[in-house]
């Protein structure tokens, strides 16, 4: 971390600019200190997959990867990513194919409104990059800090299961 | 809901962060996993004018047994769970961390928030109690070792001073045949504790209790330690007899308040309940069981 750089405001100073990485596009722009990471996508960036559910650190529908781990992202300032790492839901599908996750959300039926879906995969993601095979229990857990109200999460813990068994096959498939 | 604003520093290390803070005349507050502190600046019940982020603050984010295991403020939830030291010889520590709020919020919240956020329905409290531990607090005048018995002042309040900056855990090396577990009661994942309690004993060859530590959280202004339970246990075999005495000198000691989790009768009774149960799993661990 360029701690050196790092951004520091003062009295009568209203912003700071910070460097952020978001889904390998760098990004340089002037945030105020309170800005939320969540609404610094939604509202700095117009980016708008990453949604603003409860608001209070319950339901996990921001979720994001911060420098590779699952964080609320309206539990983390905007600048506390400076120099840092940031994926959303936009930055799974690449040149026109869905990520494995969002397949599985496709064929086993993951979503009924949707609003608890970019969370629910960005959580996902971050499990599969640690655990390969993960089992019911597992993905369960993973998935505690992130709160559905439509499908009672059977259908979610398929489409996670069906994208680890994806994930996998195509691993294998390269090996 | 957006946070009132404030003025905001990056610390280079802890001594730039305590000159930061002191330079704020008091105005300072440290941010470091921030998962309490921000929803209360959302809901404006904070209101610092000053934040010291010390989450860039290299070395304080390790654990390592030096005699006694030393848990860096800056350590997350996520990864005190998954250190093999933890994993191996303090289940409590895992027992504890694996309930606090949820995996997402476990990502960012740290050990050493837990602790001076001094809220009494944290959960590491409670175990600091039951494990004896002392904290590390740095200031401009150096370093002292607070043990956590004289830690926590009033709700939201430790004896920190305005330019302190907690910087390690310390917990003693557990003697042979010991054995800890924290046993949480919660209506959901996430949800702070109905109540919780944390056991930590030793028992000398015959299978008799020597050292000996219960926390309850949840329990007053602050986490409680159950000193009357502990006396009770200590020195005596564990039979089914001793530990309902213990259990509930426990409740005894506890102040509970009612609250949409519950009336603070049907509280007593948790704690009492989950203290059993704490002092049999910490029995069965300290036995070579799980």
């Amino acid at each position: 971390m360029a701690v050196e750089t790092a951004p520091t405001t003062s009295k009568g100073q209203r912003t700071l600019k910070i460097h952020v990485t978001i889904n390998g596009a760098p990004h340089d722009v002037d945030v105020e200190a309170r800005t939320l990471l969540v609404h610094f996508l939604r509202e700095n960036l117009g980016m708008t997959g990453t949604h603003i559910g409860c608001d209070t650190t319950n339901c996990g529908a921001c979720t994001v990867l911060l420098n590779g781990r699952a964080v609320k992202s309206c539990t983390v300032f905007a600048v506390q990513a400076d120099q840092g790492t940031v994926a959303t839901v936009e930055g799974l599908e690449k040149d026109g194919k869905l990520h494995p996750i969002q397949e599985g959300f496709h064929q086993e039926h993951g979503l009924q409104c949707g609003f608890c879906t970019p969370g629910m995969m960005m959580t996902a993601v971050a499990l599969l990059e640690k655990n390969k095979q993960p089992t019911e229990l597992e993905i369960r857990e993973a998935i505690s800090g992130n709160l559905c109200r439509c499908t009672g999460y059977v259908n979610i813990v398929k489409s996670i299961d069906h994208a680890a068994r994806v994930m996998r096959e195509t691993a294998e498939g390269k090996a | 809901m957006i946070p009132a604003s404030f003025e905001y520093a990056v610390a280079r290390d802890v001594a730039h962060a305590i000159e930061l803070l002191t330079s704020s005349g008091g105005e300072g507050k440290v941010l470091a996993g921030g998962q309490s502190l921000i929803p209360l600046m959302k809901f404006r019940l904070a209101q610092p004018a000053f934040l010291v982020d010390i989450n860039r603050i290299s070395g304080l984010a390790q654990i390592r047994e030096n005699g006694d295991l030393r848990i860096g403020a800056l350590v997350r939830e996520a990864d005190l769970d998954m250190n093999p030291i933890v994993r191996e010889r303090y289940q409590i520590l895992v027992d504890t961390t694996r309930v606090i709020a949820d995996p997402l919020v476990r990502n960012m919240a740290t050990v050493g928030g837990n602790l001076a956020h001094a809220d009494p329905a944290n959960d590491h409290p409670a175990t600091m109690l039951a494990l004896r531990a002392s904290v590390v607090a740095r200031g401009p005048t150096g370093e002292r070792l607070i043990p956590i018995d004289e830690f926590f002042v009033d709700t939201f309040t430790t004896v920190l001073g305005p330019n302190e900056i907690l910087t390690e855990i310390r917990i003693p090396k557990p003697p042979a045949r010991s054995g800890g577990a924290y046993l949480k009661l919660e209506r959901k994942v996430g949800d702070f504790a109905i109540a919780g309690v944390a056991v930590m004993l030793a028992l000398d060859e015959k299978g008799k209790v020597g050292a000996v530590g219960i926390g309850v959280t949840n329990a007053g202004p602050t986490a409680i330690r159950a000193r009357k339970a502990e006396e009770i246990l200590r020195g005596q075999a564990t039979d089914d007899k001793t530990i309902a005495a213990a259990a509930a000198a426990a409740a005894g000691e506890s102040k509970p308040w009612s609250d949409l989790r519950g009336p603070a009768e049907y509280k007593l009774d948790v704690i009492r309940v989950l203290t059993q149960r704490a002092i049999r799993k910490a029995v069965a661990r300290a036995t070579g069981g799980k």
